[in-house]
């Protein structure tokens, strides 16, 4: 019946596809509280090679080659050549920064946070029911790494964390990709994986406008556009 | 073939205006460039119509109705927009910065190209690229100004919607899963409506919601609209024609051809369409009584008919599905137009709120009355088309039996008329401030106002047999 999907794998390629599941999970939670942007960067890459080493595995599995060049197109992109990109755009000192104030406290945010992951498995729960193993692993943490992503982008007020925060909602929806839909024609993967590029090119670029303009980039605090203000009327 | 000269002509325009020396080639070959594209589309529109898909490369780019009413919608309203940014950017004093209009040429075709895309995409996979990349391609044009407030626009407008592209990507993903355990198939909108009965249902429906959710953050809908109205004023005139009358509907589009998937299945995905339409179109009514700039003002309008449109696809009868069909036609000429018409007002008065902007028929009548025959267009009075449309899709709620949502719906549409009309009077009407002097605007830009409003009147006295063929075959796509 299930078609598109992997098939039987073997239990230990199962819980390889678990424990990188798990870390998956942990990453898509550090994202969340760090506040020193250069580690915000280094586990966003850490959480990449996750995602490409969950393909790998299932790749190998059901020996499929389509996972295959997914996983060696993925580090190539995610942990290689955009915080590559993001660097080179932006000046050094944006990476020595800080995050001043969270829109929520640590342990606030960290409860939220539950809360979303615990949603996720909800909304995955009657999805899964009788679909293969990859997928009953994969398809939840993915879930659960999107809403994170989600949650991230709206606490954090720094430009980088983000911008981080949306690619990582991206990875999330690829860490259930690669169990629901491993045979997503080449093309449209290789045009995925360009347009995060372009995210991240456009991104850095317009961070680094607002850098300029600005001469900080706390984008949480742009807040001139409302309603109530027509200060550009002069 | 016809689709590929389509996505090469603004390709290569692009390419031109990069190397070009001057501003004026530039701005000469996007013109071309836009004018060569609309006359393919017309070709294209007209065979579609008659009920034949066009096919480029089959189950990957494919024209049928519904793609053709909205690919020849954007040329159109691309042609216009290149026209007018001819103008617009000799005016502007911040086009001065080096190398500044280039890029405005490089990055319009480029934007013009994804919207392209959009309609000319079967694969819905390509789709949702096409989708993500016109967000991307016009973050640029938003920010063109490189005022604090222009970045900031462009700051929320990039980072809403591509959480929301992350979260449809979500829901492609599942319905590509869904087409794999139906049995396979091409993964196009038509080959999901095929394939749709042999779906887990519940599956399909996650997918539905994850896209609705997703790709409505970049319709705006309700609540998740809150950088639409940023985005839409402080983009450059031409940019924001294109923005609020294309790339909305564009992506409209998306969430609609997905509809006639639950035919048959579950009444779920049409309520759920109709609340979030009916939510939107309240609550952007009553926001744009107390905007203070004249640009949101239309952009509220904006939210107001994309929820309109939805309510009317949500309806599910075969004239609602006709009534949205029309309504998403009327609403991106008549918006485009209003645009121009606020473009040509921020040349003459150089500012954006409407309590300094006072007697503009007497400064410049052109702009007055364009810009009251566009106020009285779009927020529905007789006879332009959006009111056709809009007591179309209300007649259709009533013979459905949806008289709660059609009694909101005229609320709605009567508080609209009135905020738009109360706000657009005070700029027009009145004596000019002291200091406001007669300024000419550059004829470009009367010629794109001239050309933008022959559709404006015209559609809702006269409607040609091809443009009806053309709507009857579009909304056959929105029902099975």
């Amino acid at each position: 019946m299930d078609m598109g999907t992997t098939g039987a794998i073997s239990l230990f390629s199962q819980q390889v596809l678990g424990l990188l599941g798990g870390l998956f999970l942990l990453t898509a939670f550090a994202l969340i509280v760090t506040r020193q942007l250069l580690a915000n960067l280094m586990i966003f890459a850490a959480q990449s090679v996750l995602l490409a080493a969950s393909a790998l595995t299932l790749g190998c599995a059901s020996s499929s080659t389509h996972l295959l060049v997914v996983a060696g197109l993925t580090i190539l992109m995610k942990p290689l050549l955009i915080p590559w990109l993001l660097r080179r755009i932006l000046s050094r000192d944006m990476y020595a920064r800080r995050e001043i104030s969270q829109v929520l406290s640590i342990p606030t945010a960290l409860l939220v946070a539950v809360g979303f992951a615990t949603l996720a498995y909800f909304i995955a729960r009657p999805l899964v029911a009788g679909a293969d193993p990859a997928v009953r692993i994969n398809l939840p943490v993915g879930m659960a790494g999107l809403l994170l992503g989600a949650f991230a982008m709206t606490v954090r007020r720094e430009a980088m964390p983000q911008v981080l925060a949306i690619l990582s909602m991206e990875n999330g929806a690829f860490f259930a990709g690669i169990a629901i839909a491993p045979d997503l024609p080449l093309i449209a993967e290789l045009a995925a994986s360009f347009d995060m590029l372009i995210i991240a090119l456009v991104v850095g670029l317009l961070t680094k406008q607002i850098d300029e303009r600005v001469g900080r980039t706390p984008v949480g605090e742009l807040v001139a556009l409302k309603e109530d203000s027509a200060k550009w009327s002069s | 073939m016809e689709l590929l000269i389509v996505l090469c002509v603004p390709a290569l325009a692009a390419v031109i205006s990069t190397v070009a020396t001057g501003r004026r080639v530039a701005a000469a070959t996007t013109v071309i460039g836009a004018l060569v594209v609309l006359l393919t589309a017309l070709w294209v529109a007209v065979v579609a119509g008659s009920g034949t898909e066009i096919v480029a490369v089959k189950d990957w780019m494919s024209c049928d109705g519904m793609s053709a009413l909205l690919l020849l919608l954007t040329s159109f309203v691309g042609l216009t927009a290149a026209i007018f940014s001819w103008g617009y950017l000799e005016k502007m004093p911040s086009s001065g910065r080096s190398g500044a209009g280039r890029r405005y040429y490089l990055n319009f075709n480029l934007f013009l190209l994804s919207l392209l895309a959009v309609p000319i995409f079967a694969h819905v996979a390509l789709v949702w690229i096409a989708v993500e990349l016109t967000t991307l391609l016009s973050v640029f044009l938003v920010s063109y100004e490189d005022t604090p407030e222009a970045l900031e626009a462009a700051w929320k407008y990039v980072m809403l919607t591509c959480m929301g592209a992350a979260l449809a990507l979500m829901g492609v993903l599942m319905l590509y899963w869904a087409m794999a355990i139906s049995g396979g198939g091409p993964f196009t909108w038509q080959g999901l409506v095929a394939a749709s009965s042999r779906m887990p249902p519940a599956l399909l429906m996650t997918a539905f919601l994850f896209i609705l959710v997703g790709f409505g953050t970049k319709v705006g809908l309700v609540p998740l609209h809150t950088w639409l109205p940023d985005a839409h004023s402080q983009a450059p005139s031409p940019v924001c024609a294109l923005l609020s009358g294309i790339e909305t509907s564009a992506v409209l589009y998306a969430i609609l051809r997905l509809l006639p998937v639950f035919q048959g299945i579950s009444g779920a995905a049409a309520s759920w369409c109709v609340g979030f339409g009916l939510v939107s179109t309240v609550v952007a009514a009553f926001l744009l009584i107390q905007v203070k700039d004249y640009k949101r003002l239309f952009a509220f309008s904006t939210i107001e008919h994309m929820g309109i449109i939805l309510v009317g696809a949500g309806l599910g009868s075969a004239d609602a599905q006709l009534g949205a069909t029309y309504q998403i036609m009327s609403h991106a000429i008549t918006k485009s137009f209003c645009f121009y018409a606020a473009g040509a007002a921020l040349l003459i008065s150089g500012v954006r709120n409407i309590s300094s902007v006072r007697g503009l028929i007497r400064t410049s009548p052109v702009t007055g009355v364009s810009l009251i025959l566009g106020g009285l267009a779009i927020s529905g009075a007789p006879p332009f088309a959006v009111f056709f449309g809009e007591i179309s899709i209300l007649r259709a709620g009533l013979r459905t039996g949806h008289p709660l949502v059609v009694g909101l719906l005229v609320v709605s549409i009567v508080v609209a008329f009135c905020g738009i009309m109360s706000h657009i009077t005070h700029m027009v009407f009145g004596n000019p401030s002291s200091e406001a002097v007669a300024v000419d605007l550059p004829r470009t830009c009367v010629g794109a106002l001239a050309l933008a409003a022959i559709p404006v009147l015209g559609i809702g006295l006269y409607v040609p047999q091809w443009i009806t063929d053309l709507l009857g075959c579009a909304s056959a796509f929105l029902g099975r």
